[in-house]
């Protein structure tokens, strides 16, 4: 199977989806070399460039992306699901 | 690697241009109908209108002053002619323009009117041009370019493939002895600690947490929202969703180069190596800030499709997003989309970049230069008097 999402660190919470998903679709993530590193079922439809969990987040947990956090998850964020504004929130601003 | 054939134009203090304009720079902003006049009656010759330069002081003044003193500076431009309401602030922005050497002649409407000084100033570009015309380009190396880049309308692809592979590419104009600006002062919250650990030396790391704090210091201090504004609504259409992670995306561009200096807004580097710009993020406002600076090219890179353009220094605009390179193919000057199914490596993308530098810096336009992009933006500092 070709890859669907990217991962920039295999510890990543989050894979970046390189084409428009629909919902059900099974995702391959691979890191940036090309191994894979799990696959998904895509929850919602996710557009180009958008988020998907690639694990369950809990509420309150921070996420990473770049093996750092990029914010914290607003709820409870299930494997597959798109991780955006609406399920996550910077620590620095707004 | 192989040999590249670089040509551009050496000015008077031994910078190198990639460009080889006449400019008319108006002082202030009642003085764009006379420099536009100018512009109008000699072929090549082209105005620089904005809406400041009344009633600023201070640091605001200072950098609109160095601003306008460094376009006639750049080296994209062979003479510059100065139009002003009255003839103090023109002779010092002649004056600033006139280190490096270069031709350049200043007029001021008072006591004029603007007929009188459009033909008086006409006849001084008439005679500018003609001379420029004759200016040879010449075998130039890497080592010679001042460069700037950043990024704009970001999305997720910038982190994956496009600023890698300008970090790449800076990585390797360097090592040739480049001169290379990047910044951004409010989009690198979240990433700074990296490129604070890319400093050259102690003092730059302490210069550079002092300008990165000063901006968070600003916009707590406004206790706005940014949300909306940093990350903008184009960058969350994009999938992009805090700051933090158009930070760590954004910081890419940096390679894996040391910080040599950090620069205040429009400050020229003193030596090579990649600088940081205190800036905005705000496209036109940073590129022209590098322009100011001394930048003679840009690399901006782009997901959702910014489309901006400078009058002075060629922007090359390149994007790794798929959807963007098919809809708004006229704008796109490199396309790293194979990046992302992994069938162009970073090195090759950094090769696409170079091989399309090459191409600019010898001559052809860029995207932006063919759809007459010429978004010139002073930074305003605060409110006039």
């Amino acid at each position: 199977m070709k890859h669907a999402a990217l991962m920039h660190e295999r510890d990543d919470d989050v894979a970046v989806v390189i084409r428009d998903i629909s919902p059900g679709t099974k995702i391959l993530a691979v890191d940036m070399e090309g191994r894979e590193v799990v696959t998904v079922s895509a929850a919602q439809e996710i557009p180009l460039g958008h988020k998907i969990a690639v694990r369950d987040i809990k509420k309150g947990e921070k996420i990473k992306k770049y093996g750092r956090s990029i914010g914290k998850a607003t709820q409870d964020i299930e494997q597959g699901a798109h991780v955006h504004v609406q399920n996550i929130k910077s620590e620095r601003w707004g | 690697m192989k040999d590249l054939s670089l040509t551009g134009y050496r000015r008077e203090n031994g910078r190198v241009g990639v460009r080889n304009y006449v400019v008319v720079i108006p002082v202030d902003d009642i003085s764009n109908a006379a420099a536009e006049g100018v512009s109008y009656l000699i072929r090549d010759v082209m105005a620089l209108p904005h809406p400041y330069g009344r009633l600023q002081f201070g640091e605001d003044l200072e950098l609109t002053f160095d601003t306008l003193i460094g376009h006639g500076r750049n080296p994209n431009v062979a003479a510059a002619v100065v139009i002003g309401i009255e003839p103090k602030w023109t002779n010092r922005i002649v004056e600033g323009i006139a280190e490096t050497g270069k031709p350049v002649a200043g007029f001021s409407i008072e006591r004029q009117g603007d007929l009188k000084t459009i033909e008086a100033a006409s006849r001084k570009a008439m005679e500018f041009v003609q001379w420029a015309s004759e200016r040879p380009r010449e075998v130039i190396s890497l080592g010679d370019l001042w460069v700037s880049a950043k990024c704009g309308e970001s999305d997720t692809t910038l982190g994956l493939a496009s600023n890698p592979a300008v970090g790449r590419l800076l990585e390797r104009l360097i090592a040739e002895g480049a001169t290379a600006i990047f910044g951004e002062s409010s989009e690198v919250t979240g990433g700074e600690d990296r490129i604070a650990d890319q400093a050259a030396s102690p003092q730059v790391r302490e210069d550079f947490l002092k300008a990165f704090q000063a901006y968070q210091d600003f916009i707590i201090s406004t206790g706005a929202d940014l949300l909306g504004s940093q990350p903008t609504e184009g960058n969350i259409r994009g999938g992009l969703s805090t700051i933090e992670e158009k930070a760590m995306g954004n910081i890419q561009k940096m390679g894996r180069n040391k910080v040599a200096s950090v620069l205040k807004p429009a400050q020229e580097p003193k030596g090579p190596g990649l600088h940081f710009m205190d800036s905005s993020s705000a496209a036109a406002e940073m590129v022209t800030l590098c322009a100011a600076g001394g930048s003679v090219l840009h690399f901006f890179t782009t997901g959702q499709g910014n489309i901006i353009g400078h009058p002075i220094i060629p922007v090359m605009k390149i994007t790794a997003n798929p959807l963007t390179v098919k809809t708004m193919t006229e704008h796109v000057d490199v396309d790293l989309s194979a990046m992302l199914p992994l069938e162009m490596t970073l090195d090759e993308g950094a090769d696409q970049i170079m091989d399309c530098l090459v191409h600019t810096i010898n001559g052809r336009l860029s995207a932006a230069e063919a759809l007459r992009h010429n978004e010139f933006v002073l930074t305003k500092l605060y409110r006039s008097a």
